[in-house]
């Protein structure tokens, strides 16, 4: 078996180790001071948003260990929680143009910030309709501890502005920007490609597909294509397939001709996943990639539909909003694609490839999209991803 | 040809492992990634809020607390709340608390001349926030309207230590001495002592004042020790030095400011994997979390957890700067170079933190980055300031002579 020279495997490596770190885009937020984060999302439609306050922080200001045991769980956080509400509805005041909002706590959550728990507080602000001017008023633990800091993150129809509440700038006011209007294709484009990165389904069920894409299954084992040519060619069918049946469903969804219910779309997404990657073990799909990939795409079609009816469409550009969206899945599907083939077709040859990477990767896919699946049809949360 | 094949065979294995670290390197981001969530059962602990369970130190807080809610002008149960506060940040490494001492201090915060309590604790607190000039400024009217109050000269003392100036320390410690013989007043002349010239003394008087002092509290012995530790290391007394911290670790506190002493000692040994099995849960407190990443990141294979520790400092050290808060430049620093590897932003970090302080710990972090930035100049401060005070240190010494070949 002929391979690659020991410096270009290390390149490959060194290569899709930095674009696998790009992928895992991660966002932490820590602090050993005294600091909670607020964020408010202010779009044409509606004024929410999220504050995260210090378990160690509400311990002292509300009390939440009510068996005095030194630990706080999340069953007593959940029992203090309209406390916790009530105390950060006091604490937090919201004006537009000069005219009062009011925050309603939608749910009580957890986020693991570095430095430990926090109280995540998801709110809408009710009252105010596309104010100019917001005026926020923070006092959140001053009186117990002023060297306390609010964070804020204020986004505001795509503009992204900070700011720190301290006892001497309790109150802040921002000019908010008027929604520039532009072209709805542009905006689903973004969100199409948006929607696909963050879709770690459509993502896994794409790789599944891919990964034995530049082999060949013979006599019972997998074997490298000889040349690159017949594995491009390979790939570009599977993913041609994958997004005609997606752009298909999502059409006839997003126009309403067809409806499924959404849990049973995403579970069934899940299972695809599963499926997809257990043929890499097991093949009972014969050969046909792109076959599976048409079947199953018509499938995750209804997915993005879904996504795309939360984001609303535009009725009087119907033909622009669907098809922008669904270019931009096309895009953000090729960008995974042009990091992925270069790196397959490099390792291809490597047994190293067929026996570990396709095997130890389906593997996980299958784990991964079996807890999917089991949340979904369950109904319940379990997986941080 | 067999080399060859060797080469191949030896490089497919390394990859091989590589991968491994890097499938597990991206799990560890994407759990630090978290997204907000609903925890699985009401048993889920998601936040320990004392040390013990039944620490009596927290235990009396809120209670206390309540009473000074009530009863906000009552100096004695604020100095005692505050008290407490200034003992839990540092016995659990969280700031935190000094903004609820300060909180608590409210009252006479702004006064120019408080209740002689009041400004001892405020001066002490402004000390921990490294605000020196302040804290000084509090403790010159401490001392003028209350000579005979041990804790104002105290913290006198240590202030003028770590800000480098030895015989304003020295004097400030003449009345100590006075007013409270004994181990604390010992180690605080041993320490300015140690750094001004007379390094061997130092040993000597702080290894008899351990001996003749077996009564003293556990944190009085554990502050002597360290002091005594500290000192050898400054020596090259390694052996010495290790033994001493052991049995400072032996008094049963689990210090701070200890740990992160002898983690630097067994660091510069090159025994990373004692350092990590020293801290491997001390992940709350930043300077900590630091020794532990710096441990994991020489081990080899780097442990898993090494990419979400240095997440975490980045993330701490990002969120100190939103907040406006610049209190972490030596460690900062430190991190900027060994774990980020960016010898020149380092440098900057080193020498804003030197404009704050002068500890050995300032020096070297100030030395080590004009070394690694290919900037001798920069370190002439530090050079000059070692040469001034006759300051005993070999690891200094060697960074000395380093750059003095550049």
């Amino acid at each position: 078996m002929k391979n690659f020279a020991p410096a270009l495997q290390l390149r490959c490596f060194y290569l899709s180790l930095f674009i696998l770190l790009l992928l895992s885009v991660f966002q932490t937020r820590a602090h050993t001071q005294s600091t909670s984060y607020v964020t408010f999302n202010v779009t044409s439609k509606n004024i929410s948003g999220e504050w995260d306050l210090s378990l160690r922080d509400l311990e002292d200001a509300v009390g939440l260990d009510v068996n005095d045991d030194g630990v706080i769980t999340w069953a007593e956080l959940l029992a203090r929680k309209d406390a916790v509400s009530a105390y950060a509805i006091s604490q937090l005041h919201v004006r537009g143009d000069g005219q009062p909002g009011s925050l309603r706590i939608k749910e009580l959550l957890v986020d693991n910030l570095s430095d430990g728990n926090y109280a995540v507080l998801r709110f809408d602000v009710e009252g105010l309709e596309q104010p100019a001017k917001l005026e926020l008023s923070y006092n959140a633990f001053f009186d117990i501890d002023p060297k306390h800091r609010g964070l804020l993150r204020l986004e505001d129809n795509g503009i992204t502005r900070l700011a720190v509440f301290d006892p001497f700038n309790s109150t802040q006011t921002f000019d908010l920007t008027k929604e520039v209007p532009h072209s709805p294709f542009l905006t689903f484009l973004i969100e199409g490609v948006w929607h696909i990165w963050s879709g770690y389904d459509h993502i896994l069920f794409l790789l599944a597909l891919l990964l034995p894409g530049v082999l060949l299954r013979r006599d019972g084992k997998w074997q490298p294509v000889s040349a690159a040519r017949p594995a491009f060619v390979n790939v570009l069918k599977i993913v041609t397939a994958f997004t005609l049946a997606h752009s298909i469903t999502l059409s006839l969804a997003a126009l309403g001709y067809v409806h499924l219910p959404t849990r049973l779309v995403e579970s069934a997404i899940a299972a695809s996943v599963v499926l997809a990657a257990f043929n890499n073990l097991v093949p009972f799909f014969a050969e046909r990639g792109w076959m599976v990939a048409f079947g199953f795409g018509l499938l995750h079609g209804f997915g993005f539909a879904n996504a795309l009816r939360d984001l609303g469409l535009h009725n009087g550009q119907l033909a622009a909003t669907l098809f922008g969206f669904n270019l931009g899945v096309e895009l953000g599907q090729l960008a995974i694609v042009a990091v992925f083939l270069p790196l397959a077709l490099s390792l291809r040859r490597l047994l190293f490839y067929q026996s570990f990477v396709l095997r130890f990767g389906s593997a996980a896919i299958i784990v991964i999209a079996s807890g999917w699946f089991a949340e979904r049809v369950f109904d319940f949360k379990w997986l941080p991803f | 040809m067999q080399h060859k094949n060797d080469m191949i065979a030896w490089t497919s294995k390394k990859l091989r492992t590589k991968w491994l670290t890097c499938f597990f390197i991206i799990a560890a981001i994407n759990v630090i990634r978290c997204e907000p969530y609903i925890p699985q059962a009401g048993s889920n602990v998601l936040e320990k809020i004392r040390i013990t369970a039944f620490d009596p130190a927290a235990h009396g807080m809120h209670e206390l607390r309540a009473r000074l809610t009530a009863d906000p002008g009552n100096i004695s149960l604020a100095c005692q709340f505050t008290r407490l506060c200034i003992e839990r940040s540092r016995s659990e490494a969280d700031p935190r608390f000094l903004g609820r001492a300060q909180s608590a201090l409210a009252p006479w915060w702004d006064e120019a001349v408080p209740p002689i309590d009041a400004l001892v604790l405020r001066a002490t607190i402004k000390q921990s926030q490294h605000d020196f000039t302040n804290a000084l400024a509090d403790l010159d009217i401490a001392v003028h309207s209350d000579p005979r109050n041990p804790q104002a000269w105290l913290t006198r003392a240590t202030i003028f230590t770590v800000l480098g100036d030895y015989p304003a320390a020295r004097q400030a410690c003449l009345p100590l001495a006075q007013l409270t013989p004994g181990l604390i007043a010992l180690t605080a002349v041993a320490n300015v002592t140690s750094l001004n010239g007379g390094a061997e003394p130092a040993c000597r008087l702080l290894r008899n004042a351990l001996a003749a002092n077996a009564s003293a509290s556990a944190d009085e012995k554990v502050w002597a020790s360290t002091a005594l530790a500290e000192t050898e290391v400054r020596l090259g007394r390694v052996l010495e030095a290790e033994a001493d911290f052991k049995s400072a670790l032996k008094f049963g506190r689990r210090d701070p400011y200890l740990l992160g002493a002898y983690s630097d000692l067994l660091l510069s040994q090159g025994r990373a994997r004692e350092v990590v099995d020293l801290l491997k849960d001390e992940t709350r407190a930043d300077a900590l979390l630091l020794r532990l990443a710096l441990a994991e990141a020489t081990i080899v294979p780097q442990p898993a957890t090494l990419q979400t520790h240095v997440a975490t400092l980045k993330a701490r050290y990002e969120s100190g700067h939103l907040r406006g808060d610049f209190v972490h430049q030596r460690e900062e620093a430190r991190f900027t170079l060994q774990l980020l590897n960016q010898p020149r932003e380092a440098l900057k970090l080193a020498q804003i933190n030197w404009q704050v302080q002068h500890e050995p710990a300032d020096l070297s972090i100030l030395l080590e980055t004009a070394l690694a930035a290919s900037d001798p100049s920069a370190a002439k401060p530090a050079l000059d300031f070692i040469q001034t005070n006759h300051l005993q240190d070999v690891a200094l010494m060697n960074l000395s002579e380093k750059l003095n070949h550049k």
